[in-house]
């Protein structure tokens, strides 16, 4: 499904990623662990085609498709769905009209007619209970004045709208108590399905208690070190990041 | 971001077409001859020759402004055309049918008909072609009303005692150099009367097209609310493509008598000239209203061209527990510049007055918001709130606030709020994250940013401006 090879990008003329090897199959969860710095958000930057990190060798290719050729909203077409670490305010524009306008251009993408209005609020309504947010919310500016746990759980709405093939949760437990990373859990395990991946990225093992991974990546220095099953963030939560890096030295 | 932004702000203007009439054209100068040919022109009563030529006596004393932040190499009067107006339009036509359809067609091409069937329902419209009017629709109906709209032309030989006794009533000759200008020049424009206790049945609205090249347009508009009344009034504003730059100087005035209401809106979309900055209109207008006891008017604004803008509406709240408004959406691309705001003029008890400005600017352009709040020593409790908010597109423009506050009434309450942010990285990136492109990203951002303003257009407008935003915006992201 997603396939990413030796991939190499750099940011202002630094090398942050430095070969990096992830397989992910439909229906996989994959956690990408890493000490600050190791360059984690910009793996999912890279990802998600961001201006200004540059990709200076390997490939990434979803379903076969190189990602390398498209622009950040066309990889998101073809289903690429990146949860933000700090999701941005945009004031004036209701959450509705935010939502309406992404949902549409995807739908555009796989050649559906965009939503009524009336419709689409149907919609949006019932995505917005199974998340624990009040209606009120749609008519708000996007995350105009939300708490960092209303920021994080209208990802989750969108992530729900958008029915992506492969989502990618940039440290989405930075800032949020612990009920509303379990809300957050909950809509993350909601949307598991045989045909839909997940890469989470966190620092800490306590959002891997909520979304189990199959598979746990340690990234240190633009490299995947070390791989293995969930047991592997129960160890560095245990022992740090810096025996891997001694091990791997 | 920048170099998307850049590239998004290119855009045709669409309204950049000439119509090819014949056209009886004063050669360019401005002399006390000339003025003599205007009044003649329209069959002017002597006092308003006199009127006109006691303006230009005043102007002639006068020097151009050079406060505003704007640069443009100073314009030379004696090569303006001051007045022009189609051949066709020497006989007065009688009716719609008599009109010469190039004419027509114009105003069809800009999206407005001047057949009453194929008229936007509840909107009259006053056509105003360089320098005369062409046709004004809907007047046998608002007559019904008692509602007068006609162009001041014509109101000048049809209603002479209200032109007479509210002309420079407002905004006096020599108020400034441009009004002075207008005063001695001005060739058409509208006039509304609303009588006591009428609310106007339809929305009015003239329209202004500049065509004839080097000439200037120097419409008048005067618009006296009785007693009670309301009316709700639209202008718009376009003008063809051209290499060198064209002068606008208008002049409105209007008057709320005692609990009456004004709501007066624009929607200006001059030529602003190309990419390069080579052409476009001067746009220095001069807006004043004046309102009486218990009387409101509100100015809203949706500037998006014109090559550069000098224009503030204003306010004088003369009458206790009067209120004015003004909020205005200013946008500058490329190579525009603008300095607009707004003066409130508090001298009745109790007045209010709010003030909401949105300053966008993309490209190389620069804007400035300058607004004046007064209170005078008899202004008991007033009030005043002022928020001015400025958004950049790309790092190459400019954003300045120049917010100007006199209070000599200490129970007066003056309030101010600015903010000046840029369309970020950010932002882009999480609207593009989602599956939207960057131009409509743009818009949507630019269209939240103004939601404020445009909830105070009439309806049918407020579609209208955002979708001019969004071409006015197009080509600032690349």
């Amino acid at each position: 499904m997603l396939s990413i090879k030796d991939l190499q990008a750099k940011v202002e003329d630094k090398d942050i990623l430095k070969g990096l090897n992830i397989e992910v199959k439909p229906g996989e969860i994959h956690a990408i662990m890493g000490p600050n710095g190791s360059g984690k958000s910009t793996t999912g930057y890279v990802l998600s085609g961001r201006e200004g990190y540059e990709v200076t060798g390997g490939s990434i290719t979803l379903d076969g498709k190189d990602l390398l050729e498209l622009e950040a909203e066309e990889r998101a077409r073809e289903g690429l769905f990146l949860a933000f670490q700090y999701p941005v305010e945009i004031p004036g524009v209701s959450n509705l009209e935010f939502l309406k306008a992404s949902v549409d251009a995807v739908r555009e993408h796989n050649g559906l007619e965009p939503y009524s209005t009336v419709d689409f609020m149907k919609l949006a309504r019932e995505k917005c209970k199974s998340v624990n947010l009040d209606q009120a919310f749609l008519k708000r500016g996007v995350n105009e004045g939300f708490s960092g746990g209303e920021k994080k759980r209208n990802e989750i709405l969108q992530m729900m709208l958008l029915e992506p093939k492969v989502c990618i949760l940039d440290e989405t437990d930075s800032g949020l108590d612990i009920d509303a990373l379990q809300v957050v859990a909950e809509g993350v395990n909601a949307l598991r399905s045989e045909e839909r991946s997940f890469i989470v990225v966190t620092h800490y093992q306590r959002l891997l208690d909520y979304i189990v991974p199959d598979y746990v990546h340690v990234l240190a220095d633009g490299k995947i070190v070390k791989s293995g099953g969930k047991e592997l963030a129960l160890e560095l939560e245990e022992k740090g990041y810096g025996w891997i890096e001694e091990e791997v030295a | 971001m920048t170099d998307q932004v850049d590239a998004y702000l290119e855009k045709d203007y669409a309204a950049g077409f000439t119509t090819d009439v014949e056209s009886e054209t004063l050669p360019p100068g401005l002399n006390e001859d000339v003025i003599r040919f205007i009044s003649q022109k329209k069959g002017e009563p002597e006092w308003l020759l006199d009127w006109r030529l006691k303006a230009f006596n005043v102007w002639k004393e006068m020097s151009d402004p050079n406060w505003a932040q704007v640069n443009y190499p100073e314009i030379n009067f004696q090569d303006v055309s001051y007045y022009s107006a189609p051949k066709s339009m020497e006989d007065k036509p009688k009716s719609l049918d008599e009109v010469d359809p190039e004419l027509l067609e114009t105003y069809e091409k800009l999206g407005i008909p001047l057949h009453e069937q194929a008229a936007l329902a509840g909107v009259a419209v006053d056509a105003v072609f360089d320098s005369v009017s062409v046709a004004t629709t809907f007047r046998e109906k608002l007559a019904e009303a008692g509602v007068i709209f006609m162009p001041i032309s014509e109101a000048v030989h049809e209603h002479p005692e209200l032109v007479k006794k509210y002309l420079g009533s407002v905004v006096p000759q020599k108020d400034n150099f441009y009004s002075a200008l207008n005063c001695a020049v001005f060739s058409d424009g509208s006039f509304v009367y609303i009588p006591k206790g009428v609310r106007c049945p339809m929305e009015l609205s003239t329209y202004f097209r500049i065509n004839e090249a080097k000439t200037g347009q120097f419409e008048r508009t005067l618009i006296v609310a009785d007693e009670g009344s309301h009316v709700s009034y639209l202008e718009g504003c376009t003008a063809p493509m051209r290499d060198e730059n064209q002068l606008h100087a208008a002049v409105v005035e209007l008057v709320a008598l005692d609990n009456a209401e004004i709501k007066y809106s624009t929607v200006q979309n001059w030529y602003p000239g190309d990419k390069d900055g080579n052409g476009g209109i001067y746009n220095f207008v001069t807006k004043r209203g004046v309102c009486h006891t218990n009387a409101k008017i509100s100015w809203t604004q949706v500037e998006t061209g014109s090559a550069v803008t000098w224009k503030y509406p204003s306010c004088v709240l003369k009458g206790d527990n009067s209120v004015g408004e003004f909020y205005s959406v200013a946008l500058t691309n490329n190579f525009q510049q603008a300095d607009t705001g707004t003066k409130m003029i508090h001298l009745g008890k109790n007045t209010k007055s709010t003030i909401i400005s949105k300053g966008i600017s993309a490209g190389k352009s620069d804007q400035s918001y300058r607004g004046l709040v007064r209170m005078n020593p008899g202004a008991e409790g007033a009030r005043n709130f002022t928020q001015c908010d400025s958004l950049l597109i790309g790092d190459k423009c400019g954003a300045h606030t120049f917010p100007y506050v006199e209070s000599k009434n200490p129970s007066a309450v003056i309030e101010h709020e600015a903010t000046t942010s840029k369309v970020s990285d950010d932002q882009m990136f999480l609207c593009q994250q989602r599956g939207i492109d960057p131009e409509k990203a743009i818009s949507m951002i630019v269209n939240g940013f103004c939601r404020e303003v445009f909830k105070e257009l009439p309806m049918e407008f407020a579609v209208e401006a955002g979708k001019l935003l969004e071409v006015s915006l197009e080509g600032s992201v690349g």
